[in-house]
């Protein structure tokens, strides 16, 4: 699976780090940080997490 | 005819209801009815980044998942009415849709002031359609803006007019500080702060008695008998349930549709609601229904709503738990954030301080009976990052229903 997160979008609002613990996290300077082609077993977490985000800026690719 | 399941409602609750049936494992019809003419859109940037002009308005659609390419999109027309015990709803053009389930997610609409005086210059802000139009008339030169109610969305509105360059933006509202309903005064105080260090100016304690103008507004004129020259006026004075065509079926519809602890309507199995329409109990908090007007809300209720709709029609016991999502909120105004998780209106009563000083980034807490029911962050990344951290601790609380007010 492919993550990819529009950074030019992202305003770091964490809610995808509670959605998919595995995929994002926020590093020490509070920026999003995340793992762009993690496990298909994360799917369902990942999906969640592109729903959750307030500014939609998560696309699944595949 | 195969079995289909309509949705009424074609917004972020429509939306996310439909791709949660499908993900519930719903393989039948999905039919989704929208009075608005777009595919469902993101609102929050309505009065924030696209009200700006930071972000274009194509911005705001959603992008549906592949398990909704089949879904039959019934847009720009309304639903008029609904037979639930017939399973059949009504189209604005007359046609009769019958349905084995049925999902409401027809949302609300902005709360208009009945006072007199002209009605052009007045807008609300709620659908595209409304942001442009206000945009038009916030980037004219000079301009003069007076806001009603200082809500989130008027203070958000508020700042972003300031950033856009308006010449005087004033605030009113009846309360004595902006937000402080649902964040109680400690924030409240250090909101206003903020905005007025920001050019914001504010007449609080003050309702509006009518406005001034032939053709269109030039002025609102205050209970107190002040008048505050205006070319542009935004209401945003709370919101008003789409329930009207739900009428005659023994609902209790007084505010929102009421739902059960699985967001069923009306002891209807085959009828559940979802988004700010919805007043469910959250089995986390005191059971006392409510409705809650917050972006994360569409998203929880469908997930939960579809599951119990599909485990119904298709005859399996789904082995629900009762729906207890953690609210989370979140305001953009001027270069600052407003994050909340859990539900701080129920803690007014005990507001502390932990983290931060209300000058500069604060993290508050509020409690009931003792224990955090809710925090609220304000500031910059490092208050909100700050919330974040108390999220887990809010969400292994024990739920309060112990000491619960019976609905
Ligand atoms: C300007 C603005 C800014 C916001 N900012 C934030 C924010 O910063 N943070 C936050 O947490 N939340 C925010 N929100 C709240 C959030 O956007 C809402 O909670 C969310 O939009 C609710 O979605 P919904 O689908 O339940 O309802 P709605 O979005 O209201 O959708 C209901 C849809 O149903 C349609 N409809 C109504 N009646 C009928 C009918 N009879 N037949 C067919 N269709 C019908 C309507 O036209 C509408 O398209 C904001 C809201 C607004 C308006
Ligand atoms: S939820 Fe969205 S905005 Fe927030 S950090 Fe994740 S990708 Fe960025």
């Amino acid at each position: 699976m492919k993550v990819v997160v529009d950074m030019n979008k992202c305003q770091d609002h964490g809610q995808c780090v509670f959605a998919a613990p595995d995929v994002f996290r926020m590093d020490d300077d509070g920026r999003l940080a995340y793992v762009p082609d993690p496990d298909d077993a994360l799917r369902a977490e990942v999906e969640e997490a592109a729903d959750v985000c307030p500014l939609q800026a998560i696309r699944i690719e595949d | 005819m195969g079995a289909r399941i309509v949705v009424a409602g074609a917004s972020m609750g429509g939306l996310r209801a439909a791709e949660q049936l499908r993900a519930a494992g719903w393989t039948g019809a999905v039919t989704v009815v929208g009075a608005e003419p777009h595919m469902p859109y993101n609102r929050p940037p309505l009065s924030k980044e696209v009200l700006a002009g930071k972000a274009p308005f194509a911005s705001l659609a959603f992008t549906p998942k592949a398990s909704v390419a089949d879904v039959d999109w019934r847009l720009g027309t309304g639903v008029t009415s609904a037979r639930l015990a017939d399973r059949v709803v009504v189209l604005e053009d007359g046609t009769e849709l019958p349905f084995d389930g049925l999902v409401v997610a027809t949302g609300m609409r902005p709360r208009r002031l009945r006072c007199p005086g002209p009605l052009a210059g007045r807008h609300t802000v709620r659908t595209i359609a409304d942001a442009q139009g206000l945009r038009d008339e916030l980037t004219r030169p000079g301009v003069r803006v007076v806001v009603v109610g200082a809500g989130f969305i008027g203070c958000e509105v508020a700042a972003t007019a300031v950033a856009l360059g308006a010449a005087e933006v004033t605030v009113v509202d009846p309360l004595p500080l902006p937000m402080v309903g649902p964040l109680g005064e400690l924030l409240a105080t250090a909101l206003l702060r903020r905005h007025e260090e920001r050019g914001v100016r504010f007449a609080l304690g003050a309702g509006v008695a009518g406005f001034e103008g032939e053709d269109r507004v030039t002025g609102v004129v205050l209970d107190d008998g002040t008048v505050l020259a205006a070319d542009v006026v935004v209401e945003s004075v709370g919101s008003v349930a789409n329930t009207e065509w739900l009428d005659g079926n023994g609902l209790d519809l007084s505010d929102g549709v009421l739902t059960d602890e699985q967001l069923r309507v009306g002891g209807l199995p085959y009828v559940v609601a979802v988004g700010d329409v919805a007043r469910f109990p959250n089995a986390r908090y005191d059971g006392v229904a409510r409705r809650v007007e917050h972006w994360s809300i569409p998203t929880d209720t469908a997930r939960h709503a579809a599951k119990a709709l599909v485990a119904h029609l298709t005859g399996v016991d789904a082995g629900l738990a009762p729906f207890a999502p953690l609210p989370t909120f979140w305001s953009d105004q001027h270069e600052f954030r407003l994050q909340s998780f859990g539900a701080p209106g129920l803690g007014k009563g005990d507001v502390r301080v932990l983290d931060g000083d209300p000058g500069a980034d604060v993290l508050v807490g509020y409690h009931r009976d003792g224990s955090l029911v809710g925090v609220v962050a304000l500031g910059g990344q490092a208050a909100v990052g700050a919330a974040a951290r108390y999220r887990s601790e809010l969400l292994k609380q024990p739920a309060l229903t112990a000491q619960g007010i019976p609905t």
